[in-house]
């Protein structure tokens, strides 16, 4: 009985009452198998500039290639197979979402749970940064940073660290404000136990629950951040598409009814990130205490 | 006195942010340039001073009410964002206007009737606007409207008309129908937050002691909702209301790109990719000033319509 009784699995028998939420997990897992084998799946490399033919270019879904295959979603307007590019698309927007989700965890957790847990001077100072970046739209503090950085996925996955770090420095640093003034903060501190084990031990495990929350909603905000700028044209460089510069490169050719090179993947952007959101929908209100039966 | 360390702050962050990164000087001058003439533009722009000397210029010339001059239009920093000011805050007015009435009218109603299947939808249509990033909508706008159906233009201001030496594209038929979908496309991330909002302040206001009173008392529903309803919840719109037009105005950076809107975003855009520092350091200050007169002007109006404040304050 109490084996199957851990909280993961009680977790996860309540996850799976809610159909949408089961059918979005379902979509984003598939989305992730779908981006890691893009080299086996895709009909094509889209990365192989040899194998890429001008004569292909801009062809509508269903146009059967000079490489003899079907291009089931039409061509690109350098003669890549779409789904292929999709499918390695998925790749990279996933790559720096998920990059840039984890190292702003990491950073803005640090700083939250340092602010809560050392207080005074040290606080206010990290606080009213975190404060002051906060009522700055994140949209225009990455632009920026891209714009300074550079193209590349180095800079990229900066600039977006840059613009969401305080997101979970501002949950972390309330979590953790309110856990530090619980008993059981103060009996692990009586004991002889370093400061830095109690917040390792007992402090941070008991931040984490709303920090996946936000985590997992920063995640698809990433990804609709990076594919924003890259539609931009601030984002990657052309060679290695994801996303948003293939919707942009579809772009100028939607006027003249070349719908397919834009919408296919914005569709596939679009699904990835309500996938996300509705699966962060569905954890937080499992964490939410007030919405417990 | 907060406002202005703030502002302080942000001018210094602002400033080193850009100036450590990028050398513009090569996009001043053509490559075929001697090196007198290079060295002679670098002196001109004052780019061979240290850092904090450049800093001091700037913020000594900026008490003054100059921003500087731009390297790339040669013209004056002010006058390039204030030439394009109005067509961002036409767009960037109309749409946060419009997303906030109907908005707030469509959230109470959800708020109201949770249950019935138009609140369903409405909140459904809700998570979309939420989620789905704002470029995209923009593209399927222009897809519908103005490739397939024809109806409407896809890019530019239209027809303007001149009032206080200014041009304004919203008093013309032709105007409007340009700024139509820009503004939906801006407008569409505020209405699904301004709904949610007023749903979920007028759920909770609903169950209050107030509205039981007002019931009892015998008013009729719609005066609780006009006279009680509204008024508790206005405090939290009023604020995200606030927020949302400094942040409107950021993003309608993506908005005007793809609408070909002539407006500052528009104008930042170019400037970042070209690298035009005295544009890019301007226009960030004044967004930043922006949010501040923002945040003044939002505690003033609550200490307007919130009594609690009001005599807090005085008190």
């Amino acid at each position: 009985m109490s084996d199957d009784r851990t909280p993961l699995r009680l977790f996860w028998a309540e996850f799976r009452e809610n159909k949408i939420g089961l059918v979005a997990l379902v979509v984003v897992v598939v989305t992730i198998l779908l981006a890691l084998f893009a080299s086996i799946i895709s009909p094509q490399d889209p990365y192989d500039l040899a194998k890429l033919s001008l004569m292909d270019s801009r062809r509508p879904p269903g146009f059967i290639g000079s490489s003899g295959y079907t291009h089931l979603l039409g061509t690109d307007p350098q003669g890549r197979d779409l789904l292929s590019a999709i499918f390695y698309g998925l790749r990279i927007s996933i790559q720096i979402g998920l990059a840039a989700g984890f190292v702003s965890l990491t950073i803005g957790t640090a700083l939250g749970i340092t602010a809560a847990y050392v207080g005074g001077r040290i606080e206010a100072l990290i606080m009213r940064l975190i404060d002051l970046q906060l009522s700055f739209p994140a949209i225009l503090l990455a632009l920026v940073i891209v714009a300074l950085l550079g193209q590349g996925k180095v800079q990229l996955i900066s600039a977006l660290v840059a613009a969401q770090y305080a997101y979970f420095a501002r949950t972390a640093y309330g979590a953790a404000k309110a856990e530090r003034g619980k008993d059981y903060i103060e009996a692990a501190l009586a004991t002889p136990l370093s400061g830095r084990l109690v917040v390792m031990r007992h402090l941070l495990p008991n931040c984490m629950p709303p920090l996946i929350v936000v985590a997992t909603v920063q995640i698809a905000n990433s990804i609709s951040l990076e594919a924003t700028l890259s539609f931009l044209g601030l984002g990657l460089p052309v060679t290695e598409p994801s996303l948003g510069m293939l919707i942009a490169n579809g772009f100028p050719y939607m006027m003249s009814g070349r719908y397919w090179i834009s919408v296919y993947p914005g569709i596939s952007l679009i699904i990835l990130i309500v996938a996300i959101n509705v699966v962060g929908d569905q954890v937080r209100d499992q964490f939410n205490p007030r919405l417990r039966k | 006195m907060q406002a202005i360390l703030v502002m302080a702050v942000m001018s210094v962050i602002v400033f080193c942010g850009v100036y450590a990164i990028g050398n513009p000087i090569d996009i001043v001058i053509p490559p075929e340039a001697t090196q007198e003439i290079r060295l002679e533009a670098i002196r001109r722009l004052g780019l061979d001073r240290p850092l904090y000397e450049q800093y001091f210029i700037f913020i000594s010339n900026l008490l003054q009410g100059d921003l500087g001059r731009s390297f790339v239009y040669n013209l004056p920093v002010l006058e390039l964002i204030g030439g394009r000011l109005p067509a961002t805050l036409e767009l960037v007015l109309i749409s946060v206007i419009s997303a906030t009435v109907l908005g707030v009218s469509l959230g109470i109603y959800a708020g109201y009737r949770p249950d019935s299947w138009l609140a369903k939808t409405i909140m459904a249509v809700s998570v979309l606007g939420f989620s789905v990033p704002s470029f995209w909508v923009g593209l399927i706008l222009i897809l519908v409207f103005a490739v397939n159906f024809g109806w409407l233009p896809a890019g530019g201001r239209g027809q303007t008309v001149e009032i206080l030496g200014i041009a304004w594209s919203f008093p013309t038929i032709n105007g409007l129908s340009h700024i139509a979908l820009p503004a939906i496309n801006l407008a569409l991330f505020k209405l699904a937050l301004m709904i949610r909002l007023a749903r979920a302040g007028t759920r909770e206001i609903m169950l209050t002691d107030t509205i039981k009173f007002a019931r009892a008392v015998g008013l009729s529903e719609s005066t609780i909702l006009r006279r009680h309803l509204l008024k508790l919840i206005s405090i939290p719109i009023i604020t995200v209301f606030g927020l949302e037009l400094g942040s409107t105005l950021a993003f309608a950076v993506v908005t005007e790109t793809i609408f070909s809107w002539p407006g500052v975003g528009k104008l930042i855009i170019d400037s970042i990719g070209v690298l035009d520092r005295p544009v890019m350091v301007a226009y960030l200050i004044l967004v930043a000033f922006l949010f501040v007169t923002i945040n003044f002007v939002i505690d003033l109006v609550f200490a307007l319509i919130d009594p609690r404040v009001r005599n807090g304050a005085s008190a």
